[in-house]
């Protein structure tokens, strides 16, 4: 583990020009993956070519923000003092944008309430210019 | 006829600890000595040296001597060298160097793999990690959700393994309780206390479905494999083992968007490239920084089904010293200590030498897998006595 500033109880994402649509969407309430115009393909991490067709026709795409918990893991190490544990890190397949996952926290329910397969809905967490992804589970 | 392929020869290993005070160098030149030794090679003989993943200064416990370091430490008169962490896992330093010799440009390939994280941790003043405000790189994908370590994400495949194949607690215990008893056998295991299974049972948990015996430990330790060329086996006085097939995968860089890990594609290639079957080998020592990297493994390289692992290792009677796949009986990472990588590779090489003393195998074993990584990034390594 790499350590990092105790300003939050959790790291914060540096913005650059390849990364701020996706940590600042929560803003306007939108989940943006970065969508191709010419094969309809989706790319994440963000970058600023299609990793399906080396188009350079890319950009940001508000997609449904829905998903499903692909896999997960209850997390009971303190990783630092300031940690709160137990809390449940999941794999998120996004609705509508295939081959793309996000590691995120599925917050709003007990641990033990979290199964592969669940329907999920994302929620932004903000902590200054940067809007984190987190997930509920949609029923 | 010219013999183009490589061996390794000589193998050796430094004191293995937590929080060593001998310099990180010196348990280095101690590995590189023993490997050495036991070759029958001078420091002169050494034409290159490489390492993974070269030095890192933002954390230098992680690696604190480079490939460049040590050629200059031991005037070493390189004719080829190489460090980096961007290759195909803790092995991919042994691949890069069979490279070199099989394109004669280096005859005995000092290869090695330095860790200090314990003793780093417990002098941050001397061994300081670099500290930023926030995060970026690959790690912005994971740590604002605190997912800050390695096990974190293992976990998550496991995990699947739990609900799509049923895969037990009981059953994942077996690498762990195996691992603690071949390191009892091993006079420089790091841990070197039993593990019963009502204490796998009981531990506390760190990221289910891995509890804490089934992570490695910060060690202090050096790990030397010297690759040798065909050509230049009658300067060697030790057995020399055949490197007789090579693979490695790189998954997604930002580990999560990986639909399996990248053993799986490993295991595969490794057996289009030998005539040698999963059936051959005599003996597995397959990467386990986390347990459920091994079980992987296991599936990855055929000897069982994907899906089949925890049924295969079940009881544990199949993987111990006298089973039909004696696995990691050095006692692995979570037994021998985090060795990175390296540690598999020298037990291969220590078993297919009939040098294993109280945990050697019975028989005359030829066949050996030795495999790092297995996540992102994999290796496997196929060694023979032949
Ligand atoms: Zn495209």
């Amino acid at each position: 583990m790499a350590g990092y500033a105790a300003t939050s109880t959790r790291p914060i994402p540096r913005l650059d020009s390849d990364n701020r649509a996706f940590w600042t969407g929560g803003a306007v309430g939108e989940l943006r993956i970065l969508h191709c115009a010419d094969c309809q393909g989706y790319t994440h991490p963000p970058r600023p070519v299609c990793r399906h067709c080396l188009s350079e026709r890319v950009a940001p795409k508000a997609v449904a923000g829905s998903g499903v918990v692909d896999t997960f893991t209850v997390n009971y190490q303190k990783w630092f003092p300031a940690m709160e544990v137990p809390f449940v890190i999941a794999r998120i397949a996004l609705d509508g944008v295939p081959g793309v996952f996000l590691t995120t926290n599925i917050i709003g329910c007990p641990v033990d309430a979290v199964d592969i397969g669940d329907r999920v809905r994302v929620v932004f967490e903000q902590h200054g210019d940067v809007y984190l992804p987190l997930f509920e589970k949609a029923d | 006829m010219k013999n183009v392929e490589a061996y390794i020869t000589g193998v050796g290993q430094s004191e293995v600890g937590m929080k060593l005070t001998r310099h990180p160098l010196l348990l280095t030149l101690d590995a590189v000595r023993e490997a050495m030794n036991e070759a029958g090679l001078t420091i002169g003989q050494i034409d290159g040296v490489s390492t993974y993943p070269g030095r890192v200064a933002a954390m230098p416990g992680f690696s604190p001597v480079g490939a460049d370091e040590l050629v200059d430490a031991l005037g070493i008169r390189a004719t080829w060298y190489a460090g980096g962490g961007e290759i195909t896992s803790q092995l991919g330093a042994v691949v890069a160097a069979v490279g070199a010799i099989r394109s004669g440009q280096a005859r005995h390939v000092v290869c090695f793999r330095t860790v200090y994280e314990a003793a780093a941790m417990a002098r941050p003043d001397e061994y300081p990690m670099w500290r930023r405000d926030r995060v970026e790189g690959n790690s912005q994908w994971f740590s604002p959700f605190n997912a800050l370590s390695a096990v974190t994400w293992t976990a998550q495949y496991a995990m699947r393994h739990v609900k799509r194949y049923g895969l037990t607690r009981e059953q994942l215990a077996q690498i762990a309780l195996t691992d603690r008893a071949h390191a009892l056998l091993n006079p420089r295991a790091l841990v070197r206390e039993p593990l019963t299974m009502d204490q796998y049972m009981s531990a506390r948990m760190i990221s289910s479905p891995m509890c804490l015996y089934d992570c490695d430990r910060f060690t202090d330790a050096s790990t030397a494999l010297i690759v040798s060329a065909g050509d230049a086996l009658d300067e060697v006085s030790c057995t020399p083992i055949r490197i007789a097939a090579m693979a490695g995968t790189v998954e997604r860089l930002s580990w999560d968007q990986a639909e399996w890990m990248a053993c799986y594609a490993t295991g595969v290639d490794l057996w289009k490239r030998t005539d040698y079957r999963p059936a051959d080998v005599d003996t597995a020592q397959l990467y386990d920084g986390f347990s459920f990297q091994t079980l992987a493994w296991i599936e990855s390289l055929g000897f069982c089904e994907v899906g089949e692992g925890g049924k295969f290792i079940e009881g544990g009677k199949r993987i111990a010293l006298d089973g039909e796949l004696p696995l990691n009986t050095f006692g692995g990472q979570i037994g021998a200590g985090r060795l990175h990588g390296f540690g598999f590779a020298h037990e291969a090489v220590t078993q297919l030498r009939g040098k294993g003393g109280a945990r050697q195998i019975p028989g005359d074993p030829r066949v050996a897998v030795a495999a790092s990584g297995g996540g992102p990034l994999a290796t496997a390594l196929l060694l023979t006595k032949d």
